[in-house]
């Protein structure tokens, strides 16, 4: 301890003082403040950026989410458009079948009558030939047979028989 | 005289030295055990160190 | 690359001082010589631990055997019983035991051991007591431009030569260039890992500037007194007394009510305790922690330059022992290794310097809770604090 106080040097002292609070104001009047205000500033700025840059990030992932909404409803919506046309194209065919097969039945139906009705008119036609040409021929040979009596009544008869059991 | 003084420096220098060892020593395991908090660690144990070593030179050199 | 040249110029300047040195004679040749024995390597350190009123680069016996010293003289300013004197230190012919007088405005001055005596009227020599004391001399205030002194001024000057530049590099740009870059992030360190943390959000900035000077004008007088150039400022229980009391003022003035409460008339404790709290807290305050700040730098330094040059002392030693390759490679090797450890010390003490100087005026700035709950502290908080 006394060799410390004896080392002591008063002067030494009050020179560093001086010196020192000196060092000290020119230190921070022209260096540390204007250091310290643009890193601040600086550091600042890149805080910014990085915000700026989070909040360009999470714009971007928003869009891209409504993006994806959108790509998503346009999908279904076509899926649905896309259903709905087959199920009319299936109903359409359906209807054209059964509209086909109706008109299909009624013809059928149609031209089974017209056949039957065809059939008829023939059948009468053909009766009422075979009835002229039987009585032409009746006619001719009656005159013929005329002449003969008992041959008249003869053929007759035999017709009669005939007819009875036609 | 001067004998004394040097036992009294060789007391202090042991003191110091088993005190420093115990703050390394337990900055070590603390540091060990959590890696992480490795930087308040070593700044505690800095801020430790030289106050135990301003004790010892304190001591030191009032002996002188 | 333009502010190493700058640099390099400046450095060139001193260099361009130091030449025009001179180099004198010395008149006694009671210290001169080579030294070689224990006690004159004792005599050598505890000369170079003192400050000295000379700039001494190297000292060698001429062939006539005169001592003669290669450097410059500094001018002396004294403040003795008549005022102020001035004079050149040369007028002492490197004596250092007060054999050397220097009469001026009729006052007679003798330096011992660095420290000038002023003697009693009507004396011709100093009288020493048996513990070499002077009897008859009484010391002067010495504001004598010392070595110290020309250290502090050449690291001032580096200082703001190269802070300005980097501060002026700001304004054309945002990343500053060339040797500010070594320089940004230890201003960034001092500010982040120093002042912010030990001092709080809130009140950091109005100390950045004091603990940044002072950061670095030890760190490099630190580093200054590692070079062969002699310097041991950092070493000079005035310089540390002087940033000690610095720091001192700076967290009494800026102490607020609570810091003054808590060291007056301490919360919390039976009012019989606290007139003795506030006893130990006040020399706590006032005279242990500027105490043990001032020791703590002064006593590295100093422990890291007796070291050293011990260490290098082994060359002259033990010459005879281990012959002369020995003793010079012994010696070589211990003093790189220690050297490697003394500049981390530079660093270490130049941050321990700032970082406890943040600390106390951290404590002295401090915003408490004046209830005082102590609520439970959970692990778990504790753990969320630190990860």
């Amino acid at each position: 301890m006394e060799t410390l106080l004896n080392d002591f040097s008063p002067g030494l002292f009050a020179v560093q003082t001086v010196l020192l609070l000196l060092l000290i104001f020119l230190m921070v009047k022209f260096a540390w403040k204007p250091i310290i205000s643009s890193l601040t500033e600086r550091e600042e700025g890149i805080q910014g950026a990085l915000d700026a840059a989070e909040k360009a990030r999470r714009e971007m992932a928003n869009l891209q989410a409504d993006n994806q909404k959108l790509l998503q409803e346009a999908r279904l919506e076509r899926e649905t458009m896309i259903k709905e046309a087959r199920e009319l194209k299936t109903k359409m065919i359906a209807e054209a079948e059964a509209e086909a097969q109706v008109q299909a039945n009624k013809m059928i139906i149609q031209a089974q009558a017209a056949i039957e009705s065809e059939k008829k008119a023939a059948m009468a036609e053909l009766k009422s030939q075979v009835a002229g040409l039987s009585l032409e021929i009746a006619e001719k040979v009656v005159r013929k047979e005329l002449s003969n009596k008992d041959k008249q009544l003869e053929l007759v008869e035999s017709m009669l028989g005939e007819a009875t059991l036609n | 005289m001067v004998t004394y003084n040097l036992i009294g420096a060789g007391l202090i220098v042991i003191g110091a030295g088993f005190g420093l060892g115990q703050i390394g020593g337990k900055a070590m395991e603390g540091i060990a055990r959590q890696p992480e908090a490795a930087g308040k660690i070593q700044t505690a144990m800095i801020i430790v160190a030289a106050l135990l070593e301003g004790l010892a030179f304190g001591a030191l050199i009032l002996g002188k | 690359m333009r502010i190493f040249q700058q640099s390099f110029k400046f450095l060139a300047l001193t260099v361009l001082v130091f030449l025009s040195t001179t180099i004198y004679a010395q008149s006694s040749h009671e210290d001169g010589g080579q030294i070689d024995t224990r006690e004159e390597v004792d005599a050598y350190i505890s000369h170079h631990l003192q400050d000295s009123h000379d700039f001494t680069f190297f000292s060698y016996t001429s062939d006539e055997g005169e001592r003669k010293h290669a450097g410059f003289p500094l001018p002396m300013i004294l403040w003795s019983s008549d005022g102020l004197v001035t004079f050149m230190s040369s007028e002492f012919h490197h004596n250092d035991d007060g054999h050397v007088i220097v009469e001026k405005n009729g006052l007679k001055f003798a330096k011992i051991h660095s420290k000038i005596y002023e003697l009693e009227a009507g004396a011709t020599a100093v009288n020493f007591d048996a513990e070499h004391h002077a009897t008859n001399g009484a010391r002067v205030l010495d504001f004598s431009i010392t070595k110290s002194v020309v250290g502090i001024l050449v690291i001032g000057l580096l200082m703001f030569f190269w802070f300005v530049r980097l501060a002026k590099q700001y304004k054309t740009k945002k990343i500053p260039t060339g040797f500010g870059r070594v320089l940004e992030p230890l201003v960034l360190y001092v500010r982040d890992e120093i002042a912010r943390p030990n001092i709080g959000e809130k009140h950091y900035r109005k100390f950045t500037g004091y603990l940044l000077t002072v950061f670095f004008f030890i760190w490099l007088l630190n580093m200054v007194g590692l070079t062969p150039l002699g310097f041991n400022v950092t070493g000079q229980i005035a310089v540390t007394a002087c940033l000690a009391i610095f720091t001192l003022i700076i967290y009494a003035v800026s102490g607020n009510k609570d810091f003054w409460m808590h060291i007056l008339w301490m919360p919390g404790v039976p009012i019989l305790i606290r007139p003795i709290l506030a006893v130990i807290e006040l020399v706590g305050t006032f005279i242990i922690k500027p105490f043990s700040l001032l020791v703590r730098l002064f006593a590295n330094i100093t422990a890291g330059h007796t070291v050293i040059m011990a260490l290098i002392a082994i060359m002259f030693v033990m010459k005879d022992t281990l012959g002369v390759a020995g003793a010079t490679g012994l010696s070589f090797i211990l003093s790189v290794l220690i050297m490697f450890i003394e500049v981390l010390v530079a660093f270490l003490q130049a941050y321990i310097f700032t970082m406890l100087s943040a600390l106390f005026i951290g404590m002295a700035v401090a915003e408490h809770d004046h209830e005082h709950d102590h609520k439970v502290v959970d692990a778990e908080d504790v753990r969320s604090d630190f990860v």
